[in-house]
């Protein structure tokens, strides 16, 4: 299959399920409130979402589906990514009863926000899903800042002056850029218009099958100017340099499940949509335009995040500058623009959010004990919790690209791909980036994990909480050392997009 | 309708949004930005009107209602909320639009500024009502607005020149609305301040959306006017935390989050 078909009732079920699950989910969180038992259904929720994205993964082939009336459509890297949001929420949601049930029960939360929390983080969800599944840009544009709405309450959850501040800062730095993003839509679709008048009807002239089949014919001048709006727009809400300021306060401030999701997942999905535009752009304008863009703010986001990983001094600021950090290092992969660069690009989207999820989630049960998020207040997590010192370990030897997980194979391929590319500049630099980030993160990690223990309180992980972080790093492990199918469909992405 | 008269309806209307936005950077008085928001909003919707006439499109006729009441009337009285009641002056906002002279910028720092008959404008800065001492001047700021209209005018050569209609020569008002947007929204310090920045912004974006490719499709217009009206609330609510947790809605007492 290689063209854009209807799907079958099936496969239709498949691209619903992702959405309708999640909102089911959230009207019975509203309904009955946050209790263990509507918490275990929004985990059923996220996985029946991971299923979907595997059954799609599976059936899409190098074509594409369409459902709803062409309102949703899938194809293998839309499929990759629902696999992606999939997963991370499902370990988020899971993670999630533990952390509201230890804040309901030291206090931290009321059952009122308890219930919100489980009713946006489940909206959540289905905006992302809409963001990847959707068939038209436009709408794509409105799940995005749709994530940027459901999520201002969760970032400000925990209500405090500097939860205020983040969520202050979060929506109004996000709501501008993807302004720029919607400014540039429609900039597009003012030359996908005019380019098809007489071609086909003009009313589907923002969906991807459209865009990508006018996109030889687009006006060039007008084309640049859309394609660097929806730079700006997009690179701000996936953390790009220079529009980054939100994120670390934004991932810092927010509770630790919706901390890995935001971290782990968002960032992703709103590059995703970069990779759409990627693929009009290089047939309208040739490769080094967007490439250009992408290097520039990838490796200015590379710097942005090394530099400041070296004097961090919280942890939970950390892995929100480490998430930084791969997301430049996306963007370099993208710059690259080769099959290969692509595969290893969503490999190291799904290998990154896995991993920064069992980070966030032990981050949040540190968080939890010490009432505080600095390195100096939480030292010699091993001594006093070896379990949850350990699964942190485990997450950190993961994020840090060393085998036999999945993050060393991603990185791996990126590297051959930019020099495939001709990029061996920009690689140097970017690798010279990251061993500064590996390094900080490092040292920082040590600190917390080896440092004097002092006075600090024990740190015992009741089997609930813990098992979604050895879930998550088992995960890890198993897809660095085995692809499988997976791995089909990660190539045949990359084709697409390369 | 003639082609003449419906090229200048429509450049009246882009006139009007860009005027309005200007007056918006002018005025330092809530009150006032918020009735030239709504002037703004109805100055926004008249443009799917009258190309909906001319070029009989029966979705722009059905859109511009929408237009109207979102954004002269509902984001407006919205915006108008965040001020809590004590702050608003007696007899509606009408009363307290004095324009903004040097002396009651100056007078906006002292704290013993207060009349007898209402708050004066430092318990207006401290309610939100009123912006503190602006970051850049008004004149500068007037200086800056005309430098970007020329601006908008450079950029939107091309798309002009790949369609020389009314439509996309009233293109370069709607962007200079965007520019002039972003910069209220850079400079100024009061939260409330911010949204209406954030608000001529998107009116621009919108504006152009109508200009050069008579509107979004239907489904991505109304879902963004459903985020928009989201947005607002959550600004909204969130303004109400703010004030609870700051005593205020200065932006620049947001310092506690940096590296």
């Amino acid at each position: 299959m290689t063209a854009t078909e209807s799907a079958s009732p099936a496969l239709a079920a498949a691209m619903i399920v992702p959405l309708a699950a999640p909102l089911a989910a959230a009207a019975l969180v509203g309904a009955a409130g946050w209790r263990r038992a509507t918490g275990y259904a929004s985990v059923l929720a996220a996985a029946a979402t991971l299923v979907s994205g595997a059954v799609l993964a599976s059936e899409v082939g190098d074509g594409a589906l369409t459902a709803a009336g062409p309102l949703l459509r899938a194809d293998a890297l839309a499929a990759v990514m629902t696999i992606v949001i999939g997963a991370v929420a499902t370990l988020a949601t899971w993670g999630s009863i533990g952390y509201l049930g230890a804040e309901l029960a030291h206090g931290h939360t009321t059952t009122a926000r308890a219930r919100t929390y489980g009713i946006l983080v489940n909206l959540f969800l289905a905006t992302m899903a809409l963001a990847v599944l959707a068939n038209n840009l436009g709408v794509v544009w409105v799940a995005i800042e749709g994530t940027t709405i459901a999520t201002a309450f969760l970032v400000g959850h925990r209500n405090t002056p500097a939860a205020i501040e983040a969520t202050w800062k979060y929506v109004i730095i996000c709501s501008v850029g993807i302004a720029l993003a919607f400014l540039g839509t429609v900039v597009l679709y003012f030359a996908s218009v005019d380019a098809a008048a007489g071609m086909t009807d003009t009313a589907s002239g923002l969906d991807i099958d459209t865009l990508v089949a006018v996109a030889p014919h687009l006006d060039p001048d007008v084309t640049r100017l859309a394609v660097v709006l929806l730079l700006l727009g997009y690179g701000t809400k996936a953390g790009l340099a220079p529009f980054h300021t939100w994120l670390a306060d934004a991932h810092s401030q927010a509770p630790a499940p919706v901390s890995a999701l935001m971290s782990g997942v968002l960032l992703a999905v709103a590059f995703t949509t970069l990779l759409r535009v990627k693929v009009v752009s290089d047939a309208a304008l040739g490769t080094g335009y967007l490439r250009t863009g992408l290097l520039v703010l990838g490796l200015a986001t590379l710097v942005v995040a090394a530099l400041l990983l070296v004097g961090q001094r919280d942890y939970k600021r950390m892995l929100a500058y480490s998430s930084l950090e791969h997301m430049g290092l996306l963007a370099v992969a993208a710059a690259a623009g080769t099959e290969l660069a692509m595969a290893a690009l969503l490999l190291h989207v799904l290998a990154h959010g896995l991993g920064k999820a069992v980070l966030f989630l032990s981050a949040g049960q540190l968080q939890l004990a010490h009432g505080s998020t600095a390195i100096a207040d939480a030292r010699g997590v091993l001594a006093r919790g070896p379990l949850l010192g350990g699964l942190f370990a485990a997450g950190l030897v993961a994020l840090l690209g060393l085998p036999p997980f999945a993050l060393f194979a991603s990185e791996v391929g990126i590297a051959r791909g930019a020099a495939d590319a001709g990029l061996a500049w920009a690689l140097g630099a970017a690798l010279l980036l990251v061993l500064v980030a590996f390094a900080a993160l490092t040292r920082h990690s040590v600190d917390l994990l080896l440092g004097p223990a002092g006075d600090g309180p024990r740190l015992a992980l009741r089997p609930a909480t813990a098992a979604p972080l050895v879930v998550g790093v088992a995960a890890s492990l198993v897809l660095g050392l085995y692809a499988g199918p997976l791995g089909d469909v990660l190539t045949t992405a990359g084709g697409l997009l390369s | 309708m003639t082609s003449e008269t419906y090229a200048n309806l429509l450049h009246f209307a882009g006139g009007l949004l860009l005027l309005c936005t200007v007056g918006v950077v002018w005025r330092h008085q809530l009150g006032a930005s918020v009735r030239l928001l709504a002037v703004q909003g109805a100055a926004l919707a008249a443009i799917p009107l009258i190309s909906g006439i001319y070029h009989e499109k029966a979705h722009l006729l059905a859109i511009a209602p929408v237009v109207l009441v979102l954004r002269a009337a509902v984001l407006p009285y919205l915006i108008s909320r965040m001020v809590p009641p004590t702050a608003r002056p007696p007899g509606g906002w009408t009363a307290s639009a004095a324009p903004a002279t040097p002396a009651a910028q100056a007078d906006a720092g002292a704290p013993d500024g207060p009349t007898a008959t209402r708050p004066g404008p430092a318990a207006d800065v401290l309610a939100g009502s009123r912006e503190p001492v602006p970051l850049i001047s008004t004149s500068v700021t007037l200086l800056l607005s005309a430098a970007l209209t020329v601006l908008a005018y450079a950029l939107c050569r091309p798309i002009i020149a790949l369609d020389p209609t009314a439509d996309t020569r009233t293109a370069p008002a709607a962007l200079a609305v965007i520019f002039i947007g972003l910069l209220a929204l850079t400079t100024r310090r009061q939260a409330v301040s911010q949204v209406v920045g954030f608000l001529t912004l998107d009116n621009g974006i919108v504006a152009l959306a109508f200009l050069l490719t008579s509107g979004v499709p239907l489904v991505v217009e109304l879902g963004a006017s459903l985020d928009l009206l989201l947005v607002v609330l959550v600004v909204a609510a969130l303004t109400n935390r703010m004030r609870a947790a700051f005593g205020g809605t200065d932006i620049g007492e947001l310092q506690e989050l940096k590296e």
